[in-house]
């Protein structure tokens, strides 16, 4: 008997609905549009998150920089020497490189030079560079200078003379996240590309025995060279987990956006039922509902229409971020970067914050439907018929 | 006319379709796995720190070594101005820390 009550007061709630299919079609298209909006912005945001910090895991442990009047300076090369000494430190590199603007296209490139203490990348077509006339590009870079493995490429060096290289690699798609905008020397010819003085390096990359000793060497490097800034593992993915905090602008405005379109569709409807609502509603108290009833009925309006846009708009995000590589989100991430890969990411969706954001959007949205009924259902019926 | 019926069918068939999604999605999860050791390769083979994302700076491209003069430095009393520095909080090195003494 309750069930059947249940379905009768679910049917009546949709023939309200259908009664008024101009006004609740565009409010579930509202509903649809912010959720998709939320979810998305969710979703990338978490995989973003983890993507970086589970490839992180790999980075150097220790990352020693010297500072120099608070800024980033050159360190020299006998510093690695003698953090190499230390016990527990497998190896400490010093490591060249530096970002080149390109006038050509506009853009920003990162040079650098592969570790010789470390296995070569298994991404790259071709194969890294041998002579001081060779590199290996980014696919970003390789599809904005439209060169393919065996062309030549130019570039401008620091003392603004032109310099060529043999493209002799090309990184795969699959690994733009990380390479995109990379152009790889040997070491030598990054040193001679930014002209660094003899001895000295960009930084130093440190790897240790037992990473957990990471913080002790930091502490032991401050120690003898004060001068240096050691950059320890946790610290560089503690800075990705806070890359898309919530406390950052961009996010926190995209997602304010749309939680205040939403609350003002939301008062829209709380602030009260328009007069044929309100007959309605009085009719139906005339010929004997509770206003149990009423409510139980306006419930159902608001969950229908709350749920279905859920579930839309839920599908459309996962849709758009994982299938289409975020195509509308893309552009508001991307900035001004001129190079910027494709947001072709691992999907890590964390399912419990999108319950969360539902229960968030969806208890308000139907509150706000039946507490204004609430209020109709309590007036006298003649009255509410009269208007 | 059973409109419940066309209600919950539609229902059904949107939730179907997420889960259908969700099903690729977690079988994308998992071929994008077995590419993680090849990506891991990368990491190490080039020591690298960050994530080729913001290639509109340098505060922006490696933002885990940036320090705080970069952000800055373009005019004097300029405030920071790249879109993508809106995106990413301060670095977690440029926070004082009770684990490593800095100068």
């Amino acid at each position: 008997m309750n069930l059947l009550k249940r379905r009768k007061l679910l049917e009546f709630a949709l023939g309200a609905l259908w009664r008024r299919k101009g006004r609740n079609g565009a409010l579930a298209a509202v509903f649809v549009l912010v959720v998709s909006m939320l979810f998305s912005v969710l979703l990338i945001v978490d995989s973003l998150k983890t993507e970086a910090v589970n490839l992180l895991l790999h980075s150097p442990d220790v990352v020693v920089q010297r500072v120099w009047a608070g800024r980033h300076d050159l360190v020299s090369a006998s510093y690695a020497e003698r953090i190499a000494r230390e016990p527990g430190v497998a190896s400490a590199v010093p490591r060249l490189w530096g970002y080149y603007y390109d006038a050509f296209t506009e853009s920003n490139f990162t040079i650098m030079h592969p570790l010789e203490t470390e296995e070569p990348t298994r991404q790259l077509e071709g194969r890294l560079p041998a002579a001081s006339d060779e590199c290996a590009l980014g696919l970003g870079v390789a599809r904005l200078r439209k060169a393919a493995l065996g062309d030549e490429l130019s570039l401008i060096d620091a003392n603004a003379v032109g310099q060529t290289f043999k493209v002799v690699g090309i990184f795969r798609e699959d690994s733009q996240l990380l390479t995109n905008d990379l152009i790889l020397f040997t070491r030598e010819a990054v040193a001679a590309f930014f002209a660094f003085p003899e001895g000295m390096a960009t930084d130093i990359a440190v790897r240790l025995h037992n990473p957990v000793e990471a913080n002790a060497l930091a502490k032991k490097t401050v120690r003898i060279f004060p001068d240096t800034r050691p950059i320890t593992l946790s610290e560089m993915r503690r800075t990705y987990d806070a890359v898309f905090n919530w406390r950052s602008g961009m996010l926190l405005a995209a997602l304010l956006g749309a939680v205040l379109a939403f609350v003002v569709m939301a008062w829209d409807k709380a602030t009260g039922l328009s007069a044929e609502e309100k007959r309605e509603i009085g009719i139906l108290k005339a010929i004997g509902w509770d206003t149990s009833d009423i409510l139980e009925m306006k419930f159902w309006e608001g969950f229908s229409i709350s749920a279905f846009s859920l579930f839309v708009g839920f599908g459309l995000s996962l849709l758009h971020v994982f299938h289409l590589e975020s195509f509308l989100l893309g552009p508001i991430l991307r900035g001004w970067s001129v190079l910027f890969p494709p947001l072709d990411v691992t999907p890590d969706p964390d399912y419990l914050a999108v319950a969360q954001v539902a229960f968030i959007v969806c208890v308000p949205y139907i509150a706000a439907t039946v507490i204004p009924s609430w209020k109709a259902a309590k007036a006298d019926p003649d009255e509410a018929i009269r208007g | 006319m059973h409109k419940h019926l066309w209600f919950i069918g539609a229902l059904l068939l949107v939730a179907s379709f997420d889960l259908m999604l969700a099903a690729m999605t977690g079988v994308k999860a998992s071929e994008r796995q077995k590419s993680m050791g090849a990506r891991a390769s990368t990491v190490r083979s080039l020591g690298l720190t960050d994530l080729s994302l913001w290639t509109e700076a340098r505060y922006t491209r490696n933002p885990t070594q940036t320090d705080f003069f970069s952000p800055f430095q373009d005019l004097p009393g300029g405030m920071e101005h790249f879109p993508a520095g809106a995106i990413i909080a301060v670095p977690a090195h440029l926070y004082p820390s009770t684990e490593t003494e800095r100068p």
